[in-house]
């Protein structure tokens, strides 16, 4: 009866306007279109991520919050945690401070420059981090190169302990993640267009002024786009920190591979993943009050 | 805001090369205190770049600009005190009405107490007092003109740059726009330089029109002088609605057009290719009420179009070439005009009768020089 008089409607709908057909038929297309992508999310981020949240909530065979417990109780929890923010933020800004130069060079320099130093920020990207790890524990042992130069040129006696500590891992960290942080710093300053520069300078501002009042402040939102990315990428890092850092500087990540690997406790790994997996979404929620979330993950 | 000291400008033999092109070819312009000159030129010609030298966002290849007494050729742009509106107008987005025009005042480091009556009085003088608290994503297109041009005039430059900052207007908007920059002029009695692609719109609001090409400065003049005596075909072709025809000359004051002699009231160039430019304003309906000594072309009319406030006559003349004529729509006009194919006879008076040089034809004196 229902589905009979739901039928008319559309019927009556089509005969008035065409049009509503044609958009009905589109939006079809569109779902089939879209089906395949929504089938593999479906089947490989959302399942799975229930199965982890579920398996986080079960110890010994039982419905307990005994993994939540022991991360919001124990030292050890509470020190990794502090430890990945602690190393997150100071990656964050180094990389903030390192990128926004190189971004802003790029902005402003002509074209065929500009790609340049984008090419040089991305190239990296095309090789493995496992590769980069790797790379950087050749610089930076004890008789690598970093080592060497620096005992050569007279600043220190003794090789210093670059690697298989947290400063390590924050120099090979802030390298792996700087493109992160230059791309959407270039594509907001790349919009920011000449005039309101050349205007800042017409009215009297010097270079300084102009930038400081014109130019930094209509960048704040690439700079806030690429912090956040930056900062919840070095959140869940693993293979840089556990490389570099030797097992000696443990990120949460790595407490995750370790309640598998060595104690085979898939709840207290699912529980550590859930507890980041939410501080990553309360990033992005508090920031989505700021900056549109699409300008953040680059979509505009 | 009180009427303060303009300041005049002084090109000298500027010319701007990128790489292989010239933007600007050896240009040479002298504006008095006070004026509004435009540069009026198709876009490529220039007139940009050369507004660029002055505002100092340009720096010539070679030449130099004077501001006053003072060459400022190569003084970086936040030292010129030279006030810019630009085509975009160039607001600041992250600003309020208020502290974008505070901003000039801001960089100068003026006492804070004073910026909010300077604010308002530039505001007063565009008709926006009471907009300070606004967003510029509020505003209207026309507003945000006028907020740029407060901003350009609150820190009192004694010379004002506008970049065709009337372009992105709709058409009425623009034109009560072009009557009250006139009457911004005289109030503030600032020198302007003023760029535009539109020559109704140089016309209507300059003193002086400067007319470029390629980068080179073709004539200077009152929007009389380039409307009466253009300099070459490019300037009347430029300036009003004219159609050009090769003629031959006679003697001092006629030439042939085909074969028909015609009066010229001023003297003819001396140049050897010469053109006549005949505007569509300036042609007459011969109704045997004009006084004798007019020339008077024979035509057939090939096609009438309707444009509202006047008709438009497109003529053909007996030796084939074509000309176009405008006649008011009010009845008298009308009545006046025969239906397509028929014979028409016009005149045009010896005094519209403008005669020039082919553009690029050399005057036969620069061989010599």
């Amino acid at each position: 009866m229902k589905a009979t008089a739901i039928h008319d409607r559309y019927a009556a709908a089509n005969a008035i306007d065409p049009s509503l057909r044609h958009r009905r038929r589109e939006h079809v297309l569109m779902m089939m279109l879209m089906s395949p992508a929504v089938l593999v999310v479906f089947a490989l981020l959302i399942v799975p991520l229930s199965w982890l949240i579920m398996q986080s909530f079960y110890a010994d065979g039982a419905l307990s919050l005994e993994h939540y417990r022991r991360i919001f109780t124990e030292g050890i929890y509470w020190n990794t945690f502090f430890l990945t923010f602690r190393i997150s933020v100071i990656v964050t800004l180094l990389a903030l401070l390192m990128g926004y130069p190189v971004a802003y060079a790029a902005s402003i320099l002509p074209q065929r420059w500009a790609m340049l130093i984008l090419a040089l920020v991305i190239l990296p990207f095309w090789t493995s981090v496992l590769v980069r790890a790797y790379a950087w524990l050749i610089l930076l042992q004890r008789s690598g190169v970093v080592n060497q130069t620096l005992i050569a040129s007279g600043l220190t006696d003794s090789p210093l302990a670059l690697m298989h500590n947290e400063l390590g891992t924050i120099i090979a960290t802030v390298h792996i993640l700087l493109p992160f942080m230059v791309l959407p710093l270039y594509a907001t300053m790349q919009k920011i267009p000449q005039d309101l520069v050349q205007a800042g300078a017409s009215l009297g501002g010097s270079p300084l002024h102009v930038f400081m009042r014109v130019f930094f402040p209509l960048s704040l939102s690439g700079v806030l786009a690429g912090m956040t990315l930056v900062f919840v990428l070095c959140l869940g890092f693993y293979i840089t920190p556990e490389l570099v850092g030797g097992g000696r500087t443990v990120m949460a990540s790595m407490l995750v591979s370790r309640n598998i690997q060595l104690y085979s406790d898939w709840g207290a790994a699912s529980a550590v993943s859930v507890v980041l997996l939410i501080c990553v979404l309360a990033i992005f929620y508090v920031v989505s009050r700021l900056v549109p979330l699409e300008r953040i993950l680059g979509a505009k | 805001m009180k009427k303060r000291d303009s300041v005049g400008v002084s090109i000298r033999s500027v010319s701007k090369r990128y790489g292989g092109t010239t933007a600007l070819d050896d240009i040479t312009l002298d504006i008095e205190p006070g004026e509004f000159v435009s540069l009026l030129g198709p876009s490529g010609s220039g007139k940009t770049t050369l507004l660029g030298a002055l505002g100092g966002f340009v720096l010539p290849s070679s030449g130099s600009v004077w501001v006053g007494d003072q060459d400022m050729t190569y003084m970086p742009p936040h030292k010129r005190n030279i006030g810019v509106v630009f085509q975009s107008y160039a607001l600041f987005p992250h600003m309020t009405v208020g502290e974008n025009v505070a901003f000039p005042l801001r960089a100068r480091r003026l006492p804070k107490s004073t910026w909010p009556e300077r604010v308002r009085q530039a505001l007063a003088m565009v008709e926006l007092d009471g907009y300070q608290e606004r967003g510029i994503s509020q505003l209207s297109g026309g507003q945000r003109q006028r907020v740029a041009l407060a901003r350009a005039m609150v820190f009192e430059p004694r010379l004002i740059l506008m970049d065709e900052p009337l372009s992105a207007l709709d058409k009425q908007l623009r034109e009560t726009m072009q009557i009250e920059l006139r009457q911004l002029h005289r109030k503030l009695g600032a020198t302007i330089v003023y760029v535009t692609h539109d020559q109704r719109e140089a016309l209507t609001m300059s003193d002086r029109v400067a007319i470029l090409k390629d980068g080179r400065l073709v004539q200077i003049g009152t929007p009389e002088t380039l409307h009466n005596e253009p300099e070459d075909s490019f300037v009347a072709s430029f300036i009003g609605d004219s159609t050009l025809l090769p003629v031959t000359r006679v003697d001092a004051h006629r030439v042939k057009l085909g074969k028909l002699t015609l009066h010229s009231a001023r003297p003819l160039p001396p140049h050897s290719e010469l053109l006549l430019a005949v505007q569509t304003e300036k042609l007459l309906i011969d109704d045997g009420h004009h006084e004798a000594g007019v020339n008077r072309l024979h035509c057939r009319v090939r096609e009438i179009v309707y444009q509202g406030d006047s008709l438009r006559l497109f003529l053909e003349m007996d030796d084939g070439s074509a000309i176009s004529l405008r006649q008011p729509s009010h009845h008298m006009g009308q009545q006046k005009i025969p239906p397509i194919g028929e014979s028409l006879t016009v005149v045009l008076h010896p005094e519209d009768t403008i005669v020039v040089p082919r553009t690029g034809c050399r005057h036969p004196a620069a061989h010599v020089a």
